[in-house]
């Protein structure tokens, strides 16, 4: 039903593969439990406890919870006072059926991808760039870090009046230069552009902060052999940087889908998914459903919100093969 | 998969199972600590004015109120959208605020839900309040709550532009002079007119004049007077009256236009009233007018005084004391004016018009009136309003023609 619930879902996903390494090593010594006195093992389920007893209550139960209203029929009334009836899978036939289910897929793809693709491209050749150590590197690196910074109230508010068909500072400069006022929000072929440039803005300071702290890991004597070797910088580049560089960036991409994927607060403030559902994804169909309307819609709106935990988790099991497979290999 | 690992989540299961026991015993243990407070203690009080303060008059009103009823008032402030939520949520986890006060087509949702109790149960006097006003929190011939304070909607206008480009407020009465008007403001220089058309309530409540001033009604979205609404402000928009930003505009955004002093009429509520006297122009206000003449019906806005469902049915007569309190005449007046709403009842409307005449427009609008939850509509309101905004948004941004729009929003509302 909510955002906080996908979360926990998707970032357990990469973590998933913790408790599989202890297995491998320990497993020997493990299976000789009979032969060890009692005591100890209850105090190893007494320091267990703590943990599972918070993953269950802020993990596992409202996960519960959501998959739970995602397939009842909940009403107004049902839902305060108890009694939905079972439903099964109608939320999500009713959720797929809905004339919005197409073109919020769409959105959400397209967001993401997009977004996802110039984050990474612009956090990339910025921490690169950064990598040099002139002077006023760190100032100005400093500097990039303030889109993060800004609570995203404040800079999806800024970018709406940025991008205010009558007002904005965007059409006034576009208008000096002759080029006629865009409805950047108004219109439904601009809205979902306007937020994606917005949340690139937002997304390149992640980028850039976990790639810089990448290319500090690649040692130096490498591109010395490199450059010894012959390599112009631009095959440094593809030959030394981005084949070391690229578990960082399995892991900066991989998070940054997951952030993408639930991006809410940015196209509600500056679009509320609008003008006729042409910025809408499922975060914010999500949100609509179950709180955007007088009359909340409590069953199809966790049921949307589900579809995304589902499409996250698939992409960290993808992110978690790939990653065995390179430990393998 | 291990032996070790399968008793791992039988085990994490069974602790899931108690966490998920032991939160539902720890929230009706609270309700019922709460309770058992009974007429003395803390007094919750849920409103939608966050932008007041701990320092303003409602707050001090508030607080004084609770003492008169011998308790502590602890008061929240959500935004309105939040708090419909915020309560729902309360009320399944079983500890609602004991006075809600709500925004009036929320009261007849709530009420379904069982969240509120009726005026039979909680003994609010509702006899002074007008009928149109207090239609609005009715569901089932109960009514479930008391209006603090009536809003509405009308069109405010900049003197000075109306001025220079020769259009005396008195002779717009009906679309066509409205129209009229606009286009001599835009010959010269000016811009015309601003509303919000936003994809939310906000976009159905400025829209409603419109379309009742059409004659259409609720129940029929895709009637020819209801595209004959549509297409007066899509005609607007395409001949440049109203700015493309009506589509994406809250009512305050909206407002902002009309105080840079560029726009010749805004529509808006009285409670910009306050702000209209800083705007450093002179304004003056109109009563939307109808298809063909006359005064609009608007609908109304403003909050209801609510006392929601509780366990401990005790806490009634405390609350009850405290909705008194608050909406007895003379506090009305003072909440009203804080509020800059219309009071909602004749007495204290005088007693209004008495210290501003210029209230005299607002206070007629307020009669002509309408609940948007009227009509018997009740719950079924929320979901025609969504229709009916989706439909404006698409005929205003041209991806739909207005009938095509509505054709399309009441095959959904049904």
């Amino acid at each position: 039903m909510n955002t906080t619930a996908q979360m926990p879902d998707a970032s357990a996903a990469p973590g998933g593969d913790g408790p599989a390494k202890p297995r491998r090593d320990p497993a020997g010594t493990g299976r000789g439990t009979p032969r060890r006195p009692r005591s100890p093992q209850w105090a190893a389920w007494g320091f267990l406890a703590p943990v599972v007893a918070y993953l269950g209550l802020f993990y596992a139960y409202p996960l519960y919870r959501n998959i739970d209203l995602s397939l009842r029929d909940y009403t107004v009334r049902s839902f305060v006072q108890g009694g939905a009836p079972f439903t099964g899978l109608g939320n999500y036939r009713t959720v797929f059926r809905d004339p919005t289910f197409a073109p919020a897929l769409e959105h959400t793809v397209v967001f993401t991808a997009v977004s996802l693709l110039f984050q990474y491209a612009a956090g990339l050749a910025l921490a690169v760039f950064f990598s040099q150590h002139f002077r006023l590197s760190t100032t100005l690196r400093a500097l990039f870090l303030v889109p993060w910074l800004l609570p995203l109230i404040v800079s999806a508010s800024t970018w709406s009046w940025m991008l205010n068909s009558d007002s904005g500072i965007v059409n006034s400069t576009l208008g000096w230069a002759g080029i006629g006022p865009v409805n950047w929000l108004t219109s439904p072929s601009w809205s979902l552009a306007s937020v994606i440039i917005a949340n690139i803005w937002i997304g390149i300071p992640f980028n850039l902060v976990l790639l810089h702290s990448g290319l500090q890991a690649i040692p130096a004597t490498l591109y010395e052999a490199a450059a010894l070797d012959g390599a112009n910088a631009w095959q440094r580049f593809w030959k030394v940087t981005f084949p070391l560089l690229r578990p960082v960036s399995a892991v900066t991409l991989l998070l940054g889908l997951v952030y993408t994927l639930k991006v809410f607060d940015i196209i509600w403030i500056m679009t509320k998914g609008g003008p006729s559902d042409s910025s809408t994804t499922f975060a914010t169909w999500s949100y609509r459903l179950g709180f955007g309307t007088l009359l909340p819609q409590f069953g199809p709106g966790a049921a949307v919100g589900n579809i995304l935990v589902v499409i996250a988790l698939a992409f960290g099991l993808v992110y978690i093969r790939a990653q065995r497979k390179q430990m393998s290999s | 998969m291990s032996r070790t690992t399968r008793r791992r989540i039988a085990l994490s299961l069974a602790v899931v199972v108690a966490a998920s026991t032991a939160a539902a015993c720890g929230s009706s243990s609270s309700g019922g600590s709460s309770g058992s407070a009974g007429g003395s203690g803390t007094y919750t009080v849920w409103d939608p004015y966050p932008q007041f303060d701990g320092s303003s008059d409602w707050a001090k009103l508030l607080d004084s109120c609770g003492t008169r009823a011998g308790v502590k008032i602890k008061r929240t402030a959500f935004d309105t959208t939040d708090l419909t939520n915020k309560t729902l949520l309360a009320a399944q986890q079983g500890n609602p605020p004991d006075v809600l006060v709500v925004d009036n087509p929320v009261v007849s949702t709530l009420a379904d839900a069982g969240v509120l109790t009726s005026t039979a149960e909680n003994k609010i006097d509702t006899s002074q309040v007008e009928p149109n006003l207090l239609a609005a929190g009715q569901l089932g011939g109960k009514s479930y709550g008391i209006p603090i304070g009536a809003n509405t909607l009308a069109l405010y206008y900049n003197k000075d532009i109306l001025k220079a480009a020769g259009v005396a407020p008195a002779s717009i009465t009906d679309w066509a002079s409205l129209t009229a008007a606009l286009a001599k403001v835009k010959a010269a220089g000016k811009k015309g007119i601003t509303f919000s058309a936003i994809g939310t309530e906000e976009g159905s409540f400025q829209f409603l004049p419109w379309f009742w001033g059409a004659g259409a009604q609720l129940t029929d979205l895709a009637s020819a007077r209801a595209v004959s609404a549509v297409t007066l402000w899509k005609d607007w928009l395409k001949k440049g009256y109203a700015p493309n930003s009506v589509i994406n505009n809250t009512q305050t955004t909206s407002w902002q236009e009309f105080a840079t002093g560029q726009y010749a009429f805004a529509e808006n509520g009285t409670w910009q009233l306050a702000n209209a006297k800083k705007a450093g122009f002179g304004y003056g206000t109109i009563a939307i007018p109808a298809a063909s003449g006359g005064t609009a019906p608007a609908p109304t806005g403003g909050e209801f005084v609510t006392v929601p469902t509780q366990k401990d049915t005790g806490r009634y007569s405390t609350s009850d004391a405290i909705v008194s309190c608050l909406t007895d005449a003379k506090n009305l007046l003072a909440t009203d004016t804080t509020l800059s709403y219309v009071a909602p009842t004749t007495a204290v409307q005088d007693q209004q018009v008495a210290a501003d005449p210029a209230l005299k427009v607002w206070v007629q609008a307020v009669h002509a009136a309408k609940g948007r939850t009227s009509d018997n509509l009740g719950t079924k309101y929320p979901k025609i309003s969504e229709q009916l905004w989706d439909a404006v948004q698409a005929a205003l941004t041209g991806s739909k023609s207005p009938k095509d729009a509505l054709s399309a929003a009441q095959s959904a509302a049904r």
